[in-house]
């Protein structure tokens, strides 16, 4: 005996048909997909609405001018400054130094992947790249303070406990991932034919590679480099640890220094109440730090926009 | 009554704009009436006017990008998919116009079922491939299932290959078995129309002839709407035969008409392989 | 008259090609410092840690005193975080993706969602703690718990399941909708049964990599103002916790030698958690790769 009775396939069709639920859950899926979606745009404005409202709050204590102009920021002291530089320049130390340690070594690595390596090395280099790049930054942090800065001070005995070049070091190392990675991607997206093209005149390797597919992947290239300068500016438990919380406005990148982020945890980690100026100032720096990594976010995306290349 | 009767009028109207003869008792499963499509300014067919009869196997040909593949998936109304589409004028489906904003789309695809050019199952087992189309239409009962999945997978001539793996993915079989197991697929809702755009373009050749006898048998039963760039397949299938060029029906007649005697010098140039 | 003297290339040829082994050595060397100084790192914190990595240690609360020390009140806390964003963050992420690769048209609104998300993106994790303190801590009134830190977390990982979950969906080839839609199947069917069975797996291993970003993130926390020595475990979404990276910061700083290795056992407690976690993306990854 069959199940379906003789009766067709469409019929049944028809019977189960203009079920209500159905209906409403097709009209309704989009709306409140809509709104996860509007979530993500949602947080951008509650960032920058928070930072521009307790921001001005701070603006209402102290002056603008004295803010991004001062050379001194010593918010704990009885007369308190509030001139941002120092941090501002602490913050620029940090980023040199890893900028100088993970570009070159970076972009060699990316060379040599994209370029020399076989297949088998990629495949176990790569991954083990990316290892490094999943370590939480505390745990960076506490290797540069316990293990980069003390090697450092057998080498260079100046170096201080807290110093700008283990951290800047340390970050280096933290966004050379991500510069070796994208620019990795950069050059592996550049036609096979156009290598090809030089190998054919004679060229080794490594005049392709320098004057061939470096060119040809410049922008990808230089994007990475502006979003790993982004994530060096913005980064806060390595400088934290081991940076030090002296905010200083000179060259010294052997003494303790104090970055934007790490003045902002300093301040979280003590006991400035609800309401005083350091704690509104929090939210200066934090507006600040934002605004940086923001101009270089769109930076990034101009440029990678902006100079594609063609094939 | 009346509605019916302004049809008529209408089909008179097609056939004698085809110059082709009104042909048999049977009815219409399509009627095409001016149609105008664009792809943004691009404007991809022309005035088409086309009758296309149930229970044959309607082969439709003509060079790429003549349109056929667009006219095809018009019929279904899955051209839509592409956002920036416009259309203008009639398709008469069992006499109610498929553009009107009105028709449901799926209800006209739970009638009117597609195979496509590549095999396209789902990375799914064989039985949940076919058991589809009626779950998605509410159908739950798992003894009606069963039985819906056997019928159709003899109807695509393909039970025996598979009928002791119904469990495995499809992406196991070969590719002439993964497009009757979409065939099937397609049939396990008995939809009226069965369109079949280039099936058998990524088939070697013994799975293409699977293909075409199958096709063969199902117009017993389902009228099929076929669109090939292979002229001689549809010399071998078809009962009729539309050319398209350049977005326009050049001419639609009986398959053996179009092939051994056709009234448009263009037809008779692209049927010698003159160009295309 | 040649413009090539065959002398002169010859005579060059040599040191171009020295030039070229030399530079490949150097590109070699560059990977191996960046793989050198991960295994210097490992090294150093497992030699460090181990000592005191006893079952003490993850079954006691923390101490003043180096030798009582323990993660437990951190371990679970880390648990019950990843327990609001998990849920949270993949909710918001997937649907969002879903959004914008099956319904989104090109629009201004849908334009301006997508730069959005790629802004947000790049917002340093610190900021996202001045967001947190403001609206979730104070304006909510949820203090520093488990859900206020849950949330901030939430919102930090949203960009990184948004683009993920993004790419697997778009991974699944259109013949497959087509399929779908060709036997009736409404778009929210199509979506459900046919779209989403396919990509969850990338969508699976993109949100365990972003939740173990989560879990090792400390600088949101440290703004929230999460207190680092507690007794109790957090009995539901609006207690007070800690989280493992806070309890690592609060022993790194301390001036006795002893915490130093204290520390060390807790990053590694923290790398074996973020180990299996990106054990099990990958085991998703290869188990469940389609071919079409």
């Amino acid at each position: 005996m069959s199940a379906s009775n003789g009766q067709s396939v469409q019929a049944m069709i028809e019977a189960s048909k203009n079920k209500k639920g159905k209906v409403l859950l097709e009209k309704t899926m989009p709306k409140l997909l809509l709104l996860t979606a509007l979530i993500s745009v949602l947080t951008t404005f509650g960032i920058v609405f928070t930072l521009i409202f307790e921001t001005y709050e701070f603006f209402t204590r102290i002056p603008f001018m004295e803010f991004i102009t001062g050379t001194q920021w010593l918010p704990f002291a009885g007369d308190a400054k509030y001139g941002i530089l120092p941090l501002i320049l602490g913050t620029l130390k940090i980023t040199a130094i890893a900028v100088v340690v993970a570009v070159p070594l970076g972009l060699a690595a990316a060379i040599y992947l994209s370029e020399y390596a076989s297949d088998s090395a990629r495949r176990i280099i790569k991954p083990v790249l990316e290892v490094l790049a999943g370590i939480p930054t505390i745990v960076y942090g506490f290797f540069a303070l316990t293990f980069v800065t003390p090697v450092l001070q057998m080498v260079m005995p100046d170096v201080k406990i807290f110093n700008a070049l283990s951290p800047g070091i340390v970050v280096g190392i933290m966004i050379l991932p991500m510069i070796t990675s994208l620019s990795e991607d950069a050059m592996t997206s550049v036609p096979k034919s156009i290598r090809e093209g030089a190998l054919g005149l004679g060229a080794t390797k490594f005049e392709v590679a320098i004057r061939v597919v470096l060119p040809a992947a410049l922008s990808g290239i230089v994007a990475s480099i502006v979003l790993a300068i982004s994530r060096a500016i913005g980064e806060t438990m390595i400088v934290s640890l081991a940076g030090g919380s002296t905010p200083t406005f000179d060259a010294n990148i052997t003494g303790s220094i104090q970055t934007m982020t790490a003045y902002i945890v300093q301040v979280s980690t003590g006991d400035a109440g609800y309401g005083t100026t350091i704690y509104y100032s929090i939210y200066a720096v934090g507006f600040t730090l934002f605004v940086f990594t923001l101009i270089m976010n769109l930076l990034a995306q101009y440029i990678s926009k902006r100079f594609r290349e063609e094939y | 009554m009346v509605q019916l009767a302004t049809n008529e009028v209408k089909k008179g109207k097609i056939l004698e704009v085809n110059g082709a003869p009104a042909l048999g008792p049977k009815k219409n499963v399509f009627d095409t009436v001016g149609l105008d499509l664009w792809y943004g300014e691009h404007h991809a067919l022309k005035n088409i006017n086309l009758g296309i009869q149930e229970n044959e196997v309607t082969a439709i040909i003509g060079p790429s990008g003549c349109g056929k593949s667009t006219y095809l998936k018009t019929l279904n109304r899955m051209v839509e998919l592409v956002p920036i589409v416009r259309t203008s004028g009639v398709i008469n489906y069992r006499d109610r116009n498929i553009l009107d904003r009105n028709y449901t789309v799926e209800e006209l695809r739970t009638k009117v079922g597609m195979v496509f050019q590549k095999p396209n199952p789902f990375p799914k087992s064989i039985y949940d491939n076919i058991a589809y189309g009626p779950r998605i239409h509410g159908i739950k009962n798992k003894q009606i299932l069963d039985e819906i999945v056997e019928k159709s997978l003899r109807g695509a001539a393909i039970w025996d290959e598979v009928k002791d793996r119904l469990h495995e993915n499809a992406y196991g079989l070969s590719g002439g078995q993964q497009q009757r197991i979409c065939i099937a697929r397609c049939l396990a809702i008995e939809p009226d129309v069965i369109l079949m755009d280039e099936p058998t373009s990524a088939l070697d050749p013994i799975s293409t002839l699977k293909v075409e006898e199958l096709v063969q048998e199902l117009k017993d039963n389902y009228s099929i709407i076929i669109v090939t760039h292979n002229m001689q397949q549809a010399a071998r299938i078809s009962d009729k035969t539309a050319f398209f060029l350049n977005g326009e029906v050049v001419e639609f007649d009986e398959t053996n008409k179009i092939f051994s005697t056709p009234s448009d010098k263009r037809t008779e140039d692209y049927i010698s392989g003159r160009f295309g | 008259m040649r413009y090539i003297e065959e002398e002169s290339v010859m005579r060059n040829m040599g040191k171009r090609l020295t030039k070229n082994k030399l530079w490949k050595y150097l590109f070699m060397l560059a990977v191996g410092i960046a793989l050198a100084s991960l295994v210097v790192l490992l090294f150093r914190i497992i030699t460090q840690g181990t000592e005191y990595l006893t079952w003490d240690f993850l079954t006691s609360f923390a101490s003043r005193f180096p030798e009582q020390a323990g993660v437990k009140a951190a371990l679970i806390g880390s648990l019950w975080l990843m327990l609001v964003v998990a849920p949270v963050s993949m909710t918001l992420g997937i649907g969002t993706a879903i959004y914008l690769e099956e319904y989104a048209k090109k629009n201004k609104l849908n334009d301006f969602i997508r730069m959005n998300i790629s802004n947000l993106a790049g917002v340093p994790s610190i900021v996202f703690g001045l967001l947190g303190l403001t609206i979730f801590v104070r304006m909510l009134d949820l203090g520093k718990s488990v859900l206020a830190a849950g949330l901030t977390m939430s919102l930090l990982i949203l960009p990184v399941i948004i683009v993920a979950s993004q790419e697997a969906i778009r991974a699944v080839p259109n013949e497959q909708r087509e399929a779908s839609f060709g036997m009736g199947a409404t778009k929210w069917q199509t979506i459900v049964r046919v779209v989403l069975p396919a990509a969850i797996p990338g969508i699976l291993t993109g949100s365990i990599l972003a939740l173990s970003r989560a879990i090792g993130e400390t600088a949101p926390l440290v703004v929230i103002g999460i207190p680092v020595i507690l007794q109790f475990l957090p009995d539901g979404l609006l207690s007070s916790f800690t989280v493992l990276p806070m309890q690592i910061f609060d022993w790194a700083k301390r001036p006795q030698e002893e915490f130093m290795f204290v520390a060390s056992a807790g990053i590694i407690v923290l790398m074996v958690l973020l180990i299996i976690m990106n054990s099990i993306a990958i085991f998703i990854r290869n188990k469940f790769q389609k071919r079409y």
